[in-house]
């Protein structure tokens, strides 16, 4: 190899293969010239959909916080405990105790059963998708322990299109069901989503009928779920899994829905009330069980557990 | 036809209508100056015969005109017959294949949503539970019913329904035809998501027959939330999707206008043919030519004969048998790759 300077990204990504290639075609010459939106999804690589800076302004309190100690604080804003939002390998890290987190079902990957195009055909969208996150899907599900308690768990990603429910996500969730009813597991899934994927339409409506019928069975078996609610959960996540909780938890201040509010206030063509369908708004209705704050979440699975779990 | 429906696809049968009533007139018009004798010899039996043969000819060419515009009808034109304001709902199938329907009202927890009728009903020599959207027929009706778009307590009361057909082993016939589950301020209140994600999973396990037919519009969950059966299927010109054309337009395409919805349409894959292609219904139902807002009766009549034949395939299994094979039928559902 002469002295070609390669980009730096250390793994190289399904997408920029070939521009790799053709750089190293014409050896010797300068390499391909890279355009901006190259450099930005080689950053994104480096770290997933959370923005650069050392600091950054809180959107809770307006502080200007630093992001180690922001990171350090579980996601949380030092100042005012403003709950960032989390990716399914960080929130896996947060909730599991060290090293016992075994994934499960890595290998399922979304194909393009309707050949959707919109503006971008789909394969186009999650090879994209897939660069930007450094995941293959919107689920990260296995084995692990909860202080010292067994658990399956599944977590949603929203780096991945949004978190929004697949057949690859729903089959996921279905397995981790499957998988908790037939060892005898504690079930806590995770939920952020924008909902089920318009790109697998009439699919990915029925994962909402297939992982709620999986509960069924659970249910029947007798298995403890805690759902946990993270900002944002809406559409066919929450009309599925998501609410059929023994036990639901919500993070302060995380939206959570059916229809998104923009949905609401143009079909109702009024202003929505302060603090509609966030998580202490829900508390009141009566729709979950307890607001829990991101440091305590650990602690207050643990003891559901201890006192539902068979 | 209603006017304020008008149906892109269908102007030159409106054209040809046009032409008919046209010569229907003149020959109006010649007949009338026969009964006049002064006039007489100014008109031949030839002429009012070829007049005739014309508007004959006219009847034929729009005949066929009709099948095959409706045989070949895209994605977005589908969804436009979908939502004709002729086209049969819930109250009319009930009206046209039940005898002694009695309605059942109430969820016992909040109120009565319109938007969802239950009841019990028979079809044929069958006693079922019937379960469907309403979107309502005049302005008020529609008001009340919003437009089909079913609040918490709609799915609450189609539950509590159902649950006692299966306390008496009735089976269970359910008409999807809704936007989707209402967006609002007191839905979201009492639970919308919460309410159809538990229809869901006690549908998963309910231990009677369930079949279930999309006879108009089919969207998301607040269509699914009726529709978890052993049985599902579609009429011809309904459609079925995850999102509306206008939804998904708005989202992916960034604006809902006439072309961003048909290529919203077409891409959902949310036809009949496309629903069956993917797994996610059993058969398609046909209807009349020229589409069931024509023929309320024609439609009726298939889609009876449909209920009848899938509860008869149902007759045998046990209730246990039933949940087995229903929970195989969703769960196989999905398409994806393993590496």
């Amino acid at each position: 190899m002469t002295t070609s300077p390669t980009p730096p990204s250390t793994t190289a990504p399904a997408s920029s293969a070939a521009a790799l290639a053709a750089t190293t075609a014409k050896a010797g010459k300068r390499p391909a010239v890279r355009t901006w939106s190259d450099l930005r999804s080689e950053t994104a690589t480096r770290r997933s959909a959370i923005p650069e800076g050392l600091w950054l302004r809180c959107p809770g309190c307006s502080q200007m916080i630093y992001r180690r100690q922001m990171e350090a604080n579980l996601h949380c804003c030092p100042e005012c405990q403003h709950h960032y939002r989390l990716s399914a390998s960080e929130r896996v890290k947060q909730l599991t105790d060290p090293n016992t987190f075994e994934p499960m079902w890595q290998g399922l990957r979304p194909t393009d059963p309707l050949k959707f195009r919109d503006l971008k055909p789909y394969p186009e969208r999650l090879a994209a998708e897939a660069v930007k996150s450094g995941v293959n899907e919107g689920c990260l599900a296995g084995t692990g322990f909860i202080k010292g308690r067994p658990v399956m768990l599944a977590c949603l990603d929203l780096s991945f299109m949004l978190g929004s429910m697949g057949s690859v996500v729903g089959e996921i969730i279905t397995r981790a069901i499957e998988h908790a009813t037939a060892e005898n597991l504690p079930l806590v899934i995770v939920s952020c989503s924008g909902g089920a994927r318009m790109q697998e339409s009439g699919l990915s409506l029925m994962q909402m009928a297939k992982t709620s019928a999986a509960l069924a069975r659970y249910d029947e078996a007798g298995g403890l779920f805690i759902s946990v609610l993270t900002d944002p959960t809406t559409g066919g996540v929450t009309a599925s899994f998501a609410m059929l909780g023994d036990i639901i938890f919500a993070e302060p201040k995380a939206l959570i829905g059916f229809a998104g509010p923009r949905v609401i206030q143009q079909t109702i063509r009024q202003e929505l009330p302060d603090g509609f369908q966030r998580s202490e708004y829900l508390l009141t209705a009566g729709i979950v069980d307890r607001v829990v704050a991101r440091p305590q979440l650990r602690t207050e699975i643990a003891r559901v557990i201890d006192y539902a779990g068979k | 036809m209603p006017a304020y429906y008008k149906m892109e696809f269908e102007k030159p049968l409106d054209e040809l209508d046009q032409q008919i009533e046209a010569a229907e007139s003149q020959l109006k018009a010649v007949t009338a100056r026969a009964e006049n004798p002064e006039a007489r010899e100014s008109l031949s039996d030839e002429n009012v015969l070829l007049l005739q043969g014309q508007i004959d000819r006219l009847r034929d060419q729009r005949e066929g005109l009709l099948a095959s515009l409706y045989q070949k009808l895209g994605p977005w034109e589908t969804v436009r017959v979908a939502r004709h304001p002729k086209r049969p709902q819930t109250r009319d199938y009930i009206e046209l294949i039940t005898k002694d329907f009695c309605e059942l009202h109430g969820d016992r927890r909040f109120g009565d949503d319109p938007a969802m009728v239950t009841g019990f009903a028979r079809i044929g020599k069958q006693r079922v539970l019937v379960v469907g959207h309403q979107k309502g027929r005049t302005t008020q009706e529609k008001i009340a019913c919003h437009f089909g778009c079913a609040h918490p307590e709609g799915y609450r009361k189609a539950l509590l329904k159902m649950q006692l057909a299966e306390k008496y082993h009735l089976p269970i016939v359910t008409f999807v035809d809704t936007p989707g589950a209402y967006p609002g301020i007191g839905a979201e209140q009492r639970g919308q998501a919460e309410a159809i994600a538990v229809n869901l999973r006690e549908m998963s396990r309910l231990k009677t027959p369930i079949v279930s037919i999309v006879i108009g519009e089919g969207g998301s969950g607040g269509a699914l939330g009726i529709a978890v059966a052993d049985r599902v299927a579609m009429m011809q010109f309904a459609w079925y999707s995850v999102i509306s054309p206008e939804g998904c337009a708005a989202i992916l395409w960034k604006e809902a206008n006439e072309q961003t919805n048909s290529a919203a349409a077409a891409a959902l894959r949310l036809t009949a043919k496309d629903n069956l292609e993917l797994g996610i219904i059993d058969a398609i139902i046909p209807e009349p030519v020229g589409g069931s807002h024509r023929d309320q009766t024609g439609a009726a009549k298939n889609l009876e004969a449909w209920v009848l034949s899938a509860l008869e395939e149902l007759k045998g299994l046990s209730g246990d048998d039933l949940i087995a094979h229903r929970y195989a039928r969703f769960r196989k559902l999905g398409q994806f790759a393993e590496v």
